[in-house]
């Protein structure tokens, strides 16, 4: 059903046989991605019977609910803020590494293993670290620091917070590398010749361009982390913290009826929040790709 | 002036090893964790290889860890589906958008990025009914998640596609095919696709490495994968779970490395970098150019 190929479109002129070509790959997007979409944005709004309501939203005002958006929102925000820090200052080194040397291919390689393909992986090498004869409690043990019952890393405010991290971080770099890669020299030897200091070329130069950038990568940053769901889900298997564990635990658990619907409002809110700061993204990445090499 | 740049370059090189330095030990610390930890003996104490020496015995491993060998086996089979739909739906279709309907290139983009902004949390939700027809129609076999995959690395196969194609002018060589009577499907098969080679290659490593770490849809539907298998595994027998998680990531680091070579543009190096800089692609033109020849 997916591959019929466009010679099926005969060989006319006319645009409608021409548009015959592009059937399969609209007909799977919309079953696989329009749908689905469609049937969270619709389905908030529905009973089980299948008739228009507003239950499934006022459920969202639920304290658990409210607190497990609350915790994704602030975890969200502290992870992109750090790991946008940290993340541009390991950009701009980076940077300064010849262009096809190994370094720079190392360093994205890694971030982009880490920043995609972490997931559950991340997550085991942090218990396994930070175990009874972990590593890492050995070490932290050895210069006199008591690691604790290492129960902290399991906690949305500590442990979730340090592993989010290893992915925000090396995201970061990817995302920013290529604004940074956009300050050419010449500004900077422009802002030499004219008498100012290094400071003076951040302060009025460098920063002022790399700022719409650095605001887009951070908010690119918060949603990666408020969607994320493997990592949290291989840390914390009691309680629900972040809202899309909740929804995970609404879809696991086939016991309570009636909790479908429930599901598809709290993912209505998860799009809601994206959308929206996917929208800042939007506007602020038009900005700042005026800097940007042709 | 000659003596300033050159204390400049000093320092920033100083200050490069220093950053990089330190972000290498942060990112290394809990896999290096990872590793002592499989490779500790009974108990705690001591050293011990059995993990990797069981986890390399393809033979026991299949008997001892049944689940193990499902996922894997699993993982493996959606790949290359994944990889085949994906490139059934993507390369005719674009091809055909830019030589007929180039009105609609702006609508496929969109469609294409669309998963960036849904999580995969959120698809999971939407898809349910999908899947309940899936199921109906074709049974309950783990293989039907690949056609969620599909959806899944949509933007990253789409971007890499799309700077191949950027980098041949189709409609020319489409047309001239053409002239000498060959079929649409023989332009596709013999014109399109040996000058898309590197493209497709990257769209189609991407979306593998991609599969391979993929947990949230198959652990939500009730399916194994590998990462599922990974994780159930995680509570009965840490150690190879733990060891299965760093050769995948190995893995994933082996494709993005190996990628970064494919491209020799800066904009090359990383996948995602092409998702923002539709100028990056640009860059590109002239090295897939020197292979396509």
């Amino acid at each position: 059903m997916a591959d019929a190929p466009p010679r099926r479109a005969p060989g006319g002129r006319r645009p409608s046989g021409a548009l015959l070509g592009v059937v399969p790959f609209f007909a799977y997007t919309t079953v696989f991605l329009l749908i689905p979409t469609l049937v969270v944005l619709v389905g908030a709004f529905l009973d089980d019977d299948g008739s228009f309501t507003l239950d499934n939203l006022s459920a969202l005002s639920e304290p658990v609910v409210v607190r497990a958006l609350r915790q994704s929102v602030v975890l969200s925000a502290v992870t992109a803020a750090v790991g946008a820090v940290l993340g541009s200052v390991l950009a701009y080194a980076v940077s300064t590494a010849k262009a096809d040397g190994v370094t720079k291919r190392f360093v994205t390689s890694l971030s982009g293993v880490l920043a995609q393909f972490g997931g559950v992986a991340l997550a085991f090498a942090f218990i396994a670290s930070f175990g009874a004869t972990g590593l890492i409690s050995v070490w932290l043990r050895g210069v006199g620091v008591d690691p604790g019952t290492g129960l902290w890393l399991y906690e949305w405010n500590s442990g979730l917070m340090l592993v989010y991290l290893y992915f925000q971080v090396p995201l970061m770099l990817i995302v920013f590398l290529p604004a940074v890669e956009g300050l050419r020299p010449q500004w900077r030897e422009a802002t030499e010749t004219l008498g100012g200091s290094t400071w003076t070329f951040w302060r009025r130069v460098a920063g002022p361009i790399l700022f719409p950038s650095f605001v887009g990568a951070t908010l690119l940053l918060f949603t990666n982390a408020f969607s994320a769901y493997a990592t949290a889900a291989a840390l914390v298997s009691q309680s629900s913290p972040l809202l899309p564990l909740l929804i995970g635990g609404s879809l696991r658990s086939e016991v309570i009826l009636g909790q479908e619907n429930v599901g598809k409002a709290m993912a209505l809110a998860m799009i809601v929040v994206v959308a929206v700061v996917m929208t800042a993204y939007a506007w602020l990445d038009k900005r700042s790709s005026r800097w940007m090499p042709r | 002036m000659t003596g300033q740049r050159a204390a400049v370059r000093r320092r920033q090189t100083v200050l490069r090893w220093l950053v990089i330095g330190a972000a290498v030990v942060f990112f290394f610390l809990p896999l290096l964790g990872a590793f002592e930890f499989t490779t500790q003996g009974p108990g705690g104490t001591g050293r011990s290889a059995d993990t990797w020496r069981r986890l390399f015995d393809i033979d026991a491993i299949s008997v001892e860890y049944p689940v193990l060998r499902r996922g894997f086996l699993a993982s493996v089979g959606l790949a290359v589906i994944t990889v085949v739909l994906m490139l059934a739906l993507l390369v005719p279709t674009m091809t055909w958008v830019r030589l007929r309907l180039p009105g609609l290139s702006r609508t496929v983009e969109f469609i294409c990025l669309l998963p960036l902004t849904v999580p995969a949390i959120v698809l999971v939700v939407g898809l349910t009914p999908v899947y309940a027809w899936v199921y109906y129609l074709l049974g309950s076999s783990v293989l039907w998640l690949g056609l969620a995959y599909v959806v899944l690395v949509l933007p990253y196969a789409y971007r890499s596609i799309d700077a191949g194609l950027r980098a041949i002018d189709v409609r020319t060589l489409a047309e001239a095919a053409r002239s000498l009577g060959a079929s649409w499907f023989t332009v596709l098969r013999r014109i399109v696709l040996p000058n898309l080679r590197t493209a497709v290659l990257s769209a189609s490593f991407l979306s593998v490495a991609l599969v391979l770490g993929e947990f949230t849809i198959a652990y939500l539907f009730s399916k194994k994968n590998l990462q599922v298998a990974m994780f159930e595994l995680g509570k009965s027998d840490a150690k190879i779970s733990v060891a299965v998680g760093l050769v995948a990531l190995a893995f994933g680091f082996a494709v993005l490395f190996a990628l970064s070579f494919v491209g020799t543009s800066p904009a090359g190096i990383s996948p995602l970098a092409r998702l923002r800089r539709p100028s990056a692609d640009a860059g590109r033109v002239s090295d897939d150019k020197e292979l396509a020849r």
